[in-house]
This record gives structure tokens, sequence and C-alpha cells, in this order.
């Protein structure tokens, strides 16, 4: 611990001095609580972007939750909808609103309900705008996928184009062709490319020639004269594309053959945005539980420090205890895994491990076991994403205390089979699988462009590759009509596990498949 | 590091989000219109003017994606073991329903989320989905009946006004003019003045007293131009606004209703219903608009909104009392020159039978000639009487201006309502 600065000491033995009492909150209390909080992260070598710190209403909370967190976000139903549901939530008390709402962007764009109390202010801030903030400022993922400078201003070419689309081509018009968009934009990411950064003013520049040259392009592609090599010979003719393609928003841009210009600039706008919310559906453990482990360490310095009276204390615990409990499984709130709850233990349980390590520390993490716990910990956050991170820190000890255990459900099967738990036999188990949950796609069905009837119908193929056998969700049929929307033409999936097509969907439904 | 940048965010962007609220409402809006028809008919009479809860089937606003379905190998880590050990075989719960199953909760999570889904619209958006697409018919504009409207317009500038109404560059353009005209003369002999000085500083012998005279000159001249003052008060300009009456259509509305012994509670709540609907409709539609109640027995009498609702009275029928009163109140009050005459008429149909006739003539010669629209409704479930098929024959007369519809069940008030008051494309 940090606690070398001689007015730190001189204050524990004197009289506190406190920043406030009470829960009523101003802006120049918010300045003050920032300040310290600033200087106590400072301490703890936290790395940020600049901080900007916005306090907004409830029925704006309301509205950055709908924008699922992007209050600059271009206009969809589907935001209202969101919208609607949040609302209905909080007006019947059944959801406090907003803990946080942050935004990976220089600077860091931190929102604080104005109905909040101090302590929740100063709560919010230490999470947020010091905690998540240093964990996009950090993390490996975030410095690959997204660009923070350059986000804000993306964000608000998307939704002017957008705009202007709808007053040149009829809001439903608009609308439709994004609901087909949003159908597939959990697959707009190239998993093991590094993209291109985001940038307005670029954008903006190439977007005109690129509408031209893109066009240039699929007219190429589907340039219907024959070529002297090319004879008709469907043996001889090479598949399209050469590779499997697994994102789908950018094959599309680039290849499907009928859409205007605006059509594939929109698709692009959607993919971009897909691209910047990736790193942040592969790192939601170690994020909530990096940005909660410093809001819990940061308010204890304060009170330590005595910033922060009694009465404080207590509000935040009770707070912080309701955002860290995990229901056990078969308790009628169990709705999986809290990440709050798992990420905060890992990193507690981290910082235990290097500042007072059992023998069981040293035989499983003899790496880190009494070492520096805010290298060890800031390693942690740069390097790895919630499945690896898992695989690599997840100790027996946090095992035993949330008593995780395995279960296998196999179709197949009777019984459900419990395949481990806490003890010495089930540690390496568990983890593996813990782990493995976290692996997108054991959230997102594998399906991969397989190949285009160039010369012919202009069919696409798709393929999905099944995971454990587990088949492809109801909503799959819907999903193709939205894909045959982007595509223009006829649109096949095969599901194929080893080799062996077990599913097949269609769109337009083949005649076979009616007759079955 | 640096210190945090705080905003206060509370003031703009204040219903940013009506947009997208506004975008669902609009793809749902068959949903919606449905919902808010089948609570029309449902509420009680002082009850209609309320926001309501709008239910929508959770699949037809579900979002596709690929998702992982039932069935295959699932193998899943949960919190909060208490007795198992590896090894132990569990039996699964007899539905197939996925979610709540033992420690199944990737399933849960992954499953279809809820069957409906439900949201507030406000008493405002009600009454616009209530009263979308109707308005009343043969509307045109009559004389100027109503001189309290006025637009300001813009009309050029002026000397004399208020200061909020300064024109600065206008203003500014004429003290500058004021300023050069006033100062000219003065400035052309300093520049003379400033070329002699000039002159005899660059001669070989400099007249000092001659020097000093034309400098105290130049000093003298340029207090002068100093003294003219950079902005007086009649250079002030003002922008001129004047008042324009605007045309608006005068629109006067009766009420008839029949209130006899015949009339059941039930029908008079029916009556009540649909005249509480168009009077909503009027309010919230025409900012100008009259609306004359008239309740009749064996006589008519004109009374207040309050009256017209909520008080009861029992007695023989007499329709025609109440249709001489309406022509009455027309030719003092409202001539059909000057006003837009629309009116609704609520009876159970049960009528004097030698009335009726009367009834049908007194409308055929003096009120529809003047009105642009008479409606009338009959509540009842029994076979029609002589007043509905005296009325009957005066559809065809005026048609356009006038027409009928029978109200059965209170199921039927708010659809007849639409038809009576459908918006006619043009």
């Amino acid at each position: 611990m940090k606690k070398t600065k001689k007015k730190n000491t001189s204050k524990e033995e004197t009289s506190p001095n406190y920043i406030s009492t009470g829960s009523e909150w101003s802006f120049e209390l918010i300045e003050k609580y920032d300040e310290e909080i600033s200087r106590i992260a400072k301490n703890f070598k936290l790395d940020t972007y600049p901080n900007q710190i916005e306090v907004i209403s409830a029925e704006q909370m309301l509205d950055a939750y709908s924008s699922v967190g992007m209050p600059l976000g271009y206009h969809h139903w589907s935001f209202g909808k969101q919208f609607l549901q949040s609302e209905k939530g909080y007006k019947r008390g059944q959801m406090g609103l907003a803990y946080e709402i942050v935004i990976n962007s220089s600077p860091c764009i931190a929102y604080l309900m104005e109905e909040n109390t101090m302590m929740m202010q100063a709560l919010v801030i230490a999470h947020a705008s010091y905690g998540h903030n240093s964990f996009f400022k950090g993390n490996y993922l975030f410095r690959t996928w997204t660009d923070a400078d350059a986000i804000i201003d993306y964000l608000l070419f998307a939704k002017k184009y957008i705009a202007e689309c709808e007053q040149r081509y009829g809001i439903e018009e608009v609308e439709g062709f994004l609901d087909s968009c949003h159908a597939v934009m959990n697959y707009g990411v190239d998993r093991y490319k590094r993209p291109a950064p985001i940038s307005a003013a670029e954008e903006h520049k190439r977007q005109q020639e690129r509408e031209e040259h893109l066009q240039q392009q699929v007219n190429e592609l589907w340039r219907t004269i024959p070529t002297n090599s090319d004879d008709g010979d469907n043996r001889s003719r090479v598949r399209f594309p050469e590779e499997p393609q697994e994102n789908l928003l950018y094959f599309f841009e680039k290849n499907a053959p009928l859409l205007a210009p605006w059509q594939r600039e929109v698709l692009r706008i959607v993919r971009k945005i897909a691209q910047y919310f990736y790193p942040q559906r592969q790192t939601q453990v170690m994020n909530e539980g990096w940005a909660s482990f410093w809001h819990y360490t940061i308010m204890n310095q304060m009170y330590d420090e005595k910033l922060v009276d009694e009465g404080f204390m207590i509000e935040f615990l009770k707070s912080h205890a309701g955002v860290v409990y995990q229901p056990p499984f078969d308790s009628k709130w169990y709705s999986g895994i809290n990440p709050y709850t798992l990420g905060i233990s890992m990193f507690q349980d981290i910082r235990r491990i290097c500042e007072s390590p059992t023998d069981e520390d040293r035989e499983w993490f003899p790496d880190i076991a009494g070492k520096d716990w805010l290298e060890t910990l800031d390693f942690a956050m740069r390097n790895f994403k919630d499945e690896s991170f898992i695989l690599q820190y997840l100790s027996p000890k946090v095992i035993r205390d949330l008593k995780l255990f395995a279960i296998k459900d196999d179709d197949k099967e009777e019984e459900y089979e419990i395949t481990g738990i806490h003890n010495d036999n089930g540690y390496r188990y568990v983890r593996e699988q813990l782990s493995k949950q976290y692996n997108l796609s054991m959230k997102e069905p594998d399906i991969q462009v397989w190949d285009v009837n160039l010369r012919g119908d202009r069919s696409l193929t798709l393929r999905h590759i099944p995971n454990n056998r587990i088949p492809l969700g109801k909503s799959t049929d819907e999903v193709l009509k939205h894909i045959h929307r982007l595509w223009g033409f006829n649109v096949h999936l095969y599901s194929v596990d080893n080799g062996i097509t077990v599913e097949e969907y269609h769109c337009p439904p083949e005649q076979h498949e009616i007759d079955l | 590091m640096g210190i945090s940048h705080v905003i206060d965010r509370r003031l703009n962007g204040k219903n940013k989000s009506a947009v997208n609220r506004e975008r669902f409402l609009r793809r749902y809006r068959e949903h919606i219109k449905k919902a808010v028809s089948d609570a029309v008919g449902k509420r009680s009479i002082t009850d209609i003017e309320r926001g309501e809860n709008i239910s929508i089937p959770g699949k037809d606003l579900d979002e596709p994606t690929f998702r992982p379905g039932q069935g295959g190998i699932r193998e899943t880590v949960n919190p909060g073991n208490r007795d198992f050990s590896t090894g132990d075989m569990l039996p699964k719960p007899p539905a197939e329903e996925g979610g709540g199953g033992v420690g199944d909760g990737q399933a849960g999570n992954a499953g279809e989320g809820m069957d409906e889904f439900v949201f507030q619209i406000s008493q405002e958006e009600f009454l616009d989905f209530m009263f979308e697409d109707l308005e009343l018919p043969n509307l045109i504009k009559k004389q100027l009946k109503d001189t309290t409207s006025y637009k300001y317009l813009r009309a050029g500038f002026t000397n004399k006004g208020n200061p909020s109404k300064i024109n600065v560059v206008r203003s500014l353009q004429k003290a500058y003019g004021r300023r050069i005209a006033l100062t000219g003369k003065s400035r052309e002999k300093i520049k003379a003045l400033d070329a002699e000085i000039a002159a005899l500083k660059a001669s070989d012998n400099i007249d000092q007293q001659l020097l000093d005279e034309l400098t105290e000159k130049r000093k003298r001249l340029k207090k002068r131009v100093k003294k003219i003052p950079w902005i007086d008060e009649f250079d002030l300009k003002f922008n001129q606004h004047i008042r324009h009456p605007v045309p608006s259509t005068s629109a006067v509305m009766f009420c008839l209703m029949d209130v006899s012994g015949s009339m059941t509670q039930m029908h008079k709540d029916i009556a009540k219903r649909f005249y509480i609907l168009l009077y909503l409709f009027l309010k919230r539609n025409y900012k100008k608009i009259d609306v004359v109640f008239i309740r009749h027995h064996t006589s008519a009498k004109e009374v207040d909104e309050q009256e017209f609702f909520y008080s009861r009275e029992t007695g023989g029928t007499i329709v025609s009392s109440a249709l001489k009163l309406m022509d009455e109140i027309i030719r003092q009050r409202y001539p059909a020159s000057d006003w837009n005459i629309y009116a609704a008429q609520a009876s159970d149909g049960d009528n004097w039978n030698d009335d009726s006739p009367q009834c049908s003539k007194l409308l055929r010669e003096s009120i529809l000639p003047s009105v642009q629209y008479f409606s009338y409704i009959e509540i009842t479930q029994l076979d029609h009487q002589m007043l509905w098929h005296e009325y009957e024959k005066l559809c065809t007369e005026f048609e356009g201006s006038f027409s009928m519809q029978n109200i059965q069940t209170e199921s039927d008030i708010y659809p007849v309502f639409r038809e009576l008051f459908q918006r006619k494309s043009a």
C-alpha cells in the first residue's frame, strides 16, 4: 500500500477531514471528490484518458441506456423499444437506474444521475472515470479494436449520414435496411485481423470515392461476359470466396450485387459500430471486476484518510454488496454468474496471492505469489480477455468461495451430470469449463459465408458448424430473410457437423422442404 | 491525469430519446391503435382521458439473430453448490422448457424472453391515436368571425421602438453615415493642413510661427471631429412588426340528446360516451369552436356541459322540440353565412309518431341546408321506429352532409364514431 504521503499519515491521527457529510451533492463537491479520487488513483498508478463527467437527469439516463450506452447513436425503433422497457422498470422501481454508464472514448465520458446521493456520485466517479477508464486505455483488446479519440466523431458522422439517408430514401426504407444489418451485427468482425481505426474525417473524405470504387469492384465480380478461360464449366469453377468468411457484414458490403451505394455505407457503419463493441463483449467480467475492485479500493482508501464519514461508508458498503451479490444457482434471482462478483473476486484474490500467499497459491501461481500486487494486477488487466483471464487466474480459493460446480446437460441422456466441483479433482476442470463459457463462439453460433454461385443463380450459401451438437435457434429463418434482403438472391444455410449436413434452411423456402 | 471536466447536461438534450420512442410507436401503430380502441370501449365515462398500457406480443417485436437453440450438449458452471459431488446424476425436469431447469442457466438466458411486451403511452399519445385520421367533414373557411387571432409580420424598420427590437446593423450604419457626413469638411481640412505642415517641415527654413498656427488649427479641427457623437439617439433603428389578422374557421357543434324516460340508463350512458368522445375530439382539434348542448324530453333546453352530461331527467319524447330549438339558436347566434355548423343527435329512436315527420321536415327545410354535417346515432337493440325511417329518406337527399348510424352496445361507440368522422380523402 502506498500510504507514504505525509499529509495522509498526519491526517490519520488527527481529526477527520470530511469532504462533505450528508447526501446532498453539488458541483463543487463533485469536483472536490474527483480531485481526491484522482489523487488516490494516481497513487495506485491507474493510467486513464482525461475524464469528462456529465450530470444528467433520470430520463436522460434511460435514454443513454436504451441507445446501448451510445447517446450519440443513430435513430432506430429498437432503441425506442429498449427505452420503453427500461422506463417501465424504472417507474415501477424494479430497477435501480444506471449505476454507471461510461463511454470508451477520449475524453472518457461518464454519466452521473442527478437523483444520486453524494456517495453514489463519488462511487460512480471511482468506478467509471477511473476504473473503466483505465481498463479502456490499458486492455489490449480495446487498444487493438477501438480508437478512443475518434469514436465520438464517428458516431456523429454515422448519425448524420443515416439521418440524410432517411431524408432521401424515407424512414421506412432505411429502418428496414438497418433491421437487416442488426440481424447479423454480431457477425461484423474479423476475429484475427487488426481492423483499420475509425476516423470520422477520413470516412467523410473517402466516402465519395469509396462509393464509386465499391460499385466498380462489385461490378467486376458480377461481370457476366465470359472470358476465354471461363466457358461455363462448373467443375473447374473457382469457389468464391476462396476461404470461408466469418465477417458477414464486410462480405455483404463488398460483394452483395444489388445494394445501392448508401446501403453499403450503412452496412459499413453498422459494422464499424459492431467492431467498437467487440472488445466489450469479450471483457465483461474483467472490465466490471476491474472497475469494482478499484471503486472498492479507492473508497476504502478515502475512509482510511478520513475524507468520508461512517455514514458514507455504510451507504457505500450496502450499495457495493448489492452489486457484487451472487445468488446461488437454485435461487429465484439466479440468472447466471454475476460478472461483477466473479471479476472483483478474482482481482481481489490476485492481490491476496501477491500480498499473503498460501502454500496452495505458491503451488498454483508460482509466478505471482509474493510479487508486487499493483504490477501483477496491471499486467492481468492489460493482456487478457475473459476467457484467457479465467483460465490463467481463477484460483482454487475463488472456486471454493463461490462454490462453483460444472454440470453437463446432454439431450441424449436422461439425467444431468455433475462433472466437477470445488475439490482437488475439480478445480482445473471447473476453471476450464468456466473459461469456455466466456468464449464468444459458445454464445454465438459459428456461421460463415461458404460459397456464392457466381455464374448461376447468384445464390449465397452459408455454413453453420455446430458446437457440441447445439442446433440453431428459432429465429434462424427470420435472420435468413434479413440476409436475403442484404444479398438480394436466394440464401441457403447448412448446419454441417463433422461433414454431415444435419439441418438446412433456405430463403425463400425450398419446395421439397414444404413437402416434408 | 489532470482534473476531470464536470458538465451539467440536465438542461439540454431533454427528450432526446423521444425520436427513438416515436419510431417505435410508429412501427407498432396498428397494435397500439387496436389497444386504444379496445380501451375506449372498456373505460368508464369519466375515465376516457388517460394514458394506457399497451401490450404487444413479444414475438412481433423480436429482433432475430443467430442464437443457439435447444438441444445438443451443454456444460455450464454455476455458483452455490451445496451437496453435489462429481459424478452425481440429477433428474431433468419433466417439461422440456429450458429456463428453470437445474443449473441450466445458459438455456434460460438464450430463451425467447417475455411473451408480452407491455409499455405505457401518455394521455396525449392516447388521444392522438384515438382521434387519428378523424376530422370534421366539409369544413370550409367562412367569413372572419373571430378577430382575436393575429400574427405579427415583419414590416421594415422604424425610428421609434422598444429597446429589445433595436436593429444593431441598421443603427450602426446610420451612425456611421452621420459621422461621415458631419465630419467630412473638417477631415478634408485636416488632410489639407497635414499636407501643408508636411510641406512646411520639408522646406529648408521652417517658419515656426506659421507651423504653430497650422498645428493649432489642426488641433481645433480634430477636436471638432471628436465631438461628433459615435452614436446618437436619432441613429437608432428598430425592427417593425405589424399585426395581421389571421383568418380562422369558426365552427359550432350542436349536441342534441334525448333524455326522456324511454332512454334507460344504458342508453344514456352510451349517448354520453359518444358525446364525450365528440367533445374531446373537438376540444383537441379545433381551438375555436363553439359547442351548444341541447337536451330534450318533451321540451328542449339549452344547457351547459356539466348539466348535459350529468343531470337526470325523465318524461315523454318530442324530438322536434330539440330541432326547433337548434334552428332558433342558429338563426339568432350562428348565421349559416358566417359559421360552419355541425350537429350530432342521439336518441333511442322512440318518438311520438306524429312528431317524426315533423322532424324530417324541419331537417329538410331549414336545418340541413344550413349545416355542414349532421349525424344521427340511434341507440337501440330493437327494431327501428318511425324516426329512423323518416331520417333514412334524408340520407340520399343530403348525401355528404347527413349520415346516420345505429349503436347497439357500448363496443359500437368508437367504431361508429370513427365511421362518422373518418377523414375523407379529397
